[in-house]
C-alpha cells in the first residue's frame, strides 16, 4: 500500500510527492498542497475523518476520501 | 465635482478583509444580492480626502481566481469584465501577516491583470508575538506594488491605505512574474488567437469555461476558436501554473520575511488539543450550545414581552386617539400587530447572530465543523449544518439564514429544507396547552412525569425528523455540486467588537426588510378575512347576540359577539369549509380556523382559540378549562381527548405553518420552488401522520 496523507499517524511529518489524481481539488493545491511541500498531520477527528493538517504553513482540514489520493514520503 | 475612485477588496477568507472594509466604510455600507444569485454583495462609501471619495466593494473571500463556487466566481467575473460599472480603478488585496505565503497566490493572479494594485498586510499587531519581521521596501520592489501595513484590530494604518488609494494612478501596473512560462507552444497559440487581450485573461476565461461553467453557460466563441483540452489536462497546467507562482512567492519571502520560530507562542496547538479532543471537544461544544440555547430561549423573552406589550399598547392608544372606522381597525388590528409580528423576532435573531459571529470571528466554528463533519455527512449534511440545526430550536428564520456559509449547494439546500422540522419556540405555546389538556399530569419515575416526557419526546421527534428527511433528500435530490470539503482552520483570535456588531445589525436588517414585508402582507390578509363576513349573520352580530342573550354583562356580551362574528366571517366559513378535511384527524371547524390562522405563525393558534371560545383573555388556565369543556357533537365525548390531542401535537410538529420561514427560504434559495416544496410535502406529511395517529388511538 502506498503511503498517503490518510496513512500518516498523528504528529508525523511528510513530503508531498507527485499529485496525479483528478480527485484532489485545485483549491487544495492552491492552498499549498503541492509536490515537495511539507505536511504534518496535527489531529484526526473522531471516526477517523476529517484530518487536520499543516500544509506548508497553512492549517486546514480535509476529508479522508481526498487524503487517500495524496501520496507522501515520511520524513519524521 | 468630487472624484469617485472604485475600489475592490480582494483576498483569502480569514484575512480580516471585512474588518478592513468596516474600517474604511464604517456604517456607511449596504448589503444586497448579486443579481440572480444569493451571494451577498457588500459595498460602501469611504471619504478618502476633502474632495475624493471611494466606492468600496468587499468581494467574497477566495483563495484563487480559479473559482469553484458562485461566491468565488463573482471575483473572477468582475475582473474579466472591464465594461462592468464595478470594475475597480484599484484592487486592494488583503493578506494576513501569518499566512502571507498562501495569501500572495491570489495577489500574483490579480497582478496579471495589470491594474493598479495595493497589497494590505493585515494583523500587523500579531507580528511581534509570532516572531515575524518584514522587509517592506524589498517586498514592495519584488512584488512591484505599494504595501500598507495595517492592524484592523487596533485601527492602525488605515490612513496610509487611504493615501495609497488616492494616488492609485501612480501605482505600478506591471505584473510581477510570468506564470505561464511552460507548455510554450500552447500558450503561444493562445496568445495569437486573442492578440488583443493579455494571455492570462484568455487563459483564465478558457479554464473557467471548462471547469466551472455548466454546458449552457459556456462561451461557445472561446471553445470554437481554441483547441480546448480535457478538464484534467487543464488541471495539470493549472497545477504547473500554481507551482510557478509559489516558486516566485517563496523566493520573494525568503528575502523579505523572517520568522523567528523561538519567539512564536503556541496558543493554537494548546487550544486545538482541547477543543478538538474526542471527548472534551464534544463536551465543550455541548456546553456552549446549552448556553446559547438558554440565552435565545430565555433572555430574549424579556425584550420580546416588551415588544409585545409596546405593540398592544400602541394599538390601544391609536384606538382611543383616532375615531373608530374601518381604516382605524385595519391599523390597530391588522397593521400594528402585523408589524409587531415582525419586530418580535428581532431579539432572537440578534442574539443568535451575536453568538454565531463571535464563534466565527474567534476561529472556534471551524473546530465545530471539524468535529461534526463525519457524523453529519451520513445524513447528507455537512459539518457546517450543525449551527443551523441547533439554531432551529429557537427559530427557523435565523437558522435558514445561518446556512449561508455552507459552500456545497446540495448540503446547504438539504439543511434549509429540513431545518423547519426542529422544534422552534413558536411551537411551544401550542404544545404546552395541548399537553396540559390531554396528557395526564402523573409522575412515572422520580420527577419525570408523562407531560414533561411528552414535551421532550416532541423535541426529539423534531430533530429526528430533520435528520431523517435529510437522509431521504440526500438520496432523492440529484444535484451535482462540485465542492470539496476543504476548510481552513484559522488561528484563534479575540473577536473584534465592531465586526460582530455590524454583522448582527446587518442580519437583523435583512430579516426585517426581507421577510418582514411578506409577514406584514399576510397578517393584513388574515385580518381582512377575520373582520369581514359575506352576509347579515356577520354584519348584524351585535343585534343577534343581544337578542339571544339578554342577561349578560357587557364584557361577556362583547366576547359572545366577537366569537359569533368570527364564526360568520370569511375565515369562519373557511374553517367550516375545511371541516370535512380535518374531521378525520379529530378536529372540528373551530380548530380548523386555528389551523388556518396559525399558518401565519404557529403561536397564533392559542390566541385564535381564545377568540373562538370567547374567553376574552388569553390566560392559559382559562382557555384550558374552556377547551376541556368542549364536546364533540358527534360522539358526545370531550373534543380534546388523547387521540385528537396527539393528532394535533403531531400535526404541529410536522406542518410548515410559518409564512416567515417560507419567506426567508424564498429569499435564500431565490425561487418559490423550494418553499412551495416544503409547504406541500410538510403539510401532506403532517396530515398523514396526524390521521394515522387519530385513527389508531380513537
Amino acid at each position: 500500500m502506498n503511503t498517503t496523507i490518510a496513512t500518516l499517524k498523528k504528529g508525523q511529518r511528510a513530503l508531498i510527492k507527485e499529485i496525479t489524481s483528478d480527485i484532489v481539488p485545485l483549491k487544495l493545491l492552491e492552498m499549498g498542497c503541492l509536490p515537495g511541500n511539507e505536511v504534518e498531520l496535527l489531529q484526526i477527528a473522531p471516526f477517523q475523518c476529517p484530518l487536520y493538517l499543516n500544509i506548508n504553513g497553512s492549517h486546514l482540514a480535509i476529508r479522508k476520501e481526498i487524503a487517500v489520493h495524496i501520496e507522501v514520503q515520511i520524513i519524521k | 465635482m468630487a472624484t469617485q475612485i472604485k475600489v475592490s477588496l480582494i483576498g483569502n477568507p480569514n484575512t480580516g478583509k471585512t474588518s478592513v472594509f468596516n474600517l474604511l466604510t464604517g456604517l456607511n455600507q449596504q448589503v444586497g444580492n448579486y443579481p440572480g444569485i444569493t451571494v451577498e454583495k457588500k459595498e460602501g462609501a469611504c471619504k478618502i480626502s476633502h474632495d475624493v471619495k471611494a466606492h468600496v466593494i468587499d468581494l467574497p473571500g477566495t483563495y484563487s481566481l480559479n473559482a469553484s463556487s458562485l461566491d468565488e466566481n463573482i471575483v473572477t467575473e468582475l475582473l474579466l469584465d472591464q465594461e462592468s460599472e464595478d470594475f475597480p480603478d484599484v484592487a486592494v488585496v488583503v493578506s494576513d501577516v501569518e499566512n502571507l505565503k498562501r495569501n500572495l497566490l491570489i495577489y500574483t493572479q490579480i497582478k496579471d491583470f495589470e491594474i493598479p494594485t495595493i497589497l494590505v498586510v493585515n494583523m500587523a499587531d500579531r507580528m511581534r508575538r509570532k516572531g515575524i519581521s518584514l522587509d517592506i521596501p524589498l517586498l514592495e520592489k519584488e512584488l512591484n506594488t505599494k504595501i500598507a501595513l495595517i492592524s484592523a484590530r487596533k485601527g492602525e494604518g488605515i490612513d496610509e491605505l487611504k493615501k495609497l488609494i488616492e494616488s492609485y494612478r501612480s501605482l505600478p501596473k506591471k505584473r510581477c512574474l510570468d506564470a505561464l512560462s511552460f507548455e510554450q507552444e500552447y500558450f503561444d497559440r493562445l496568445q495569437k488567437t486573442f492578440p488583443d487581450q493579455s494571455l492570462y485573461k484568455s487563459w483564465l476565461k478558457i479554464t473557467q469555461n471548462a471547469s466551472f461553467k455548466n454546458a449552457d453557460q459556456r462561451d461557445e466563441a472561446i471553445d470554437s476558436e481554441v483547441e480546448t483540452k480535457s478538464e484534467s489536462e487543464f488541471k495539470r497546467l493549472q497545477q504547473k501554473e500554481t507551482i510557478k507562482r509559489y516558486q516566485f512567492i517563496n523566493d520573494v519571502l525568503k528575502k523579505g520575511l523572517i520568522v523567528d520560530e523561538k519567539s512564536a507562542t503556541g496558543m493554537r496547538a494548546k487550544l486545538d488539543r482541547i477543543l478538538t479532543h474526542k471527548f472534551w471537544g464534544y463536551f465543550i461544544f455541548f456546553v456552549i450550545l446549552l448556553f446559547i440555547f438558554q440565552v435565545i430561549y430565555d433572555w430574549s423573552s424579556y425584550p420580546m414581552d416588551l415588544i409585545d406589550e409596546t405593540f398592544s399598547w400602541a394599538s390601544e392608544a391609536v384606538k382611543t386617539v383616532l375615531p373608530s372606522g374601518p381604516f382605524v381597525d385595519l391599523l390597530t388590528e391588522g397593521i400594528i400587530p402585523g408589524l409587531g409580528g415582525v419586530v418580535i423576532f428581532i431579539p432572537q435573531i440578534a442574539f443568535l447572530f451575536l453568538f454565531i459571529s463571535i464563534l466565527e470571528e474567534s476561529g472556534y466554528m471551524s473546530r465545530v465543523v471539524f468535529l461534526m463533519d463525519r457524523v453529519m455527512r451520513r445524513f447528507g449534511l455537512s459539518g457546517k449544518s450543525v449551527v443551523p440545526l441547533v439554531s432551529g430550536t429557537a427559530c427557523a428564520i435565523p437558522a435558514v439564514m445561518a446556512t449561508r456559509n455552507i459552500e456545497n449547494w446540495k448540503e446547504r439546500l438539504i439543511t434549509i429544507l429540513v431545518v423547519p422540522f426542529t422544534t422552534c419556540a413558536a411551537r411551544l405555546p401550542v404544545y404546552l396547552i395541548i399537553i396540559a389538556l390531554v396528557i395526564p399530569n402523573e409522575k412515572i419515575i422520580w420527577i419525570f412525569g408523562y407531560q414533561s416526557l411528552m414535551l421532550m419526546f416532541l423535541y426529539f421527534l423534531g430533530f429526528a425528523t430533520a435528520v431523517g428527511s435529510a437522509w431521504v433528500l440526500n438520496k432523492i435530490l440529484k444535484i451535482k455540486s462540485k465542492s470539496y470539503f476543504v476548510i481552513e482552520m484559522p488561528g484563534y483570535k479575540i473577536p473584534i467588537f465592531k465586526n460582530v456588531m455590524i454583522n448582527v445589525i446587518e442580519k437583523t436588517k435583512a430579516f426585517v426588510f426581507g421577510a418582514g414585508k411578506i409577514i406584514l402582507a399576510i397578517s393584513i390578509i388574515l385580518w381582512v378575512l377575520a373582520s369581514f363576513g359575506p352576509n347579515e349573520k356577520f354584519n348584524n352580530a351585535e343585534e343577534i347576540i343581544s337578542k339571544q342573550y339578554v342577561d349578560l354583562s357587557e364584557e361577556e356580551l362583547e366576547n359572545k359577539v366577537a366569537s359569533h362574528k368570527l364564526e360568520y366571517s370569511f375565515i369562519g366559513y373557511a374553517g367550516k369549509a375545511i371541516e370535512p378535511v380535518v374531521k378525520p384527524l379529530g378536529y372540528d371547524w373551530k380548530i380548523g380556523i386555528g389551523l388556518i390562522s396559525s399558518f401565519a405563525a404557529r403561536e397564533v393558534f392559542v390566541g385564535t382559540l381564545a377568540t373562538i371560545y370567547s374567553v376574552g383573555s388569553d390566560e392559559e388556565e382559562t382557555i384550558k378549562n374552556r377547551m376541556a369543556a368542549e364536546v364533540n357533537p358527534v360522539t358526545g365525548a370531550p373534543l380534546f381527548n388523547l387521540a385528537s390531542g396527539i393528532s394535533l401535537l403531531l400535526f404541529y410538529a410536522f406542518a410548515m405553518q410559518c409564512m416567515s420561514t417560507l419567506a426567508i427560504v424564498k429569499r435564500e434559495t431565490n425561487s418559490w420552488k423550494w418553499p412551495m416544496t416544503q409547504l406541500i410535502f410538510m403539510s401532506i406529511f403532517a396530515y398523514g401522520v396526524a390521521l394515522v395517529a387519530y385513527q389508531l388511538l380513537k
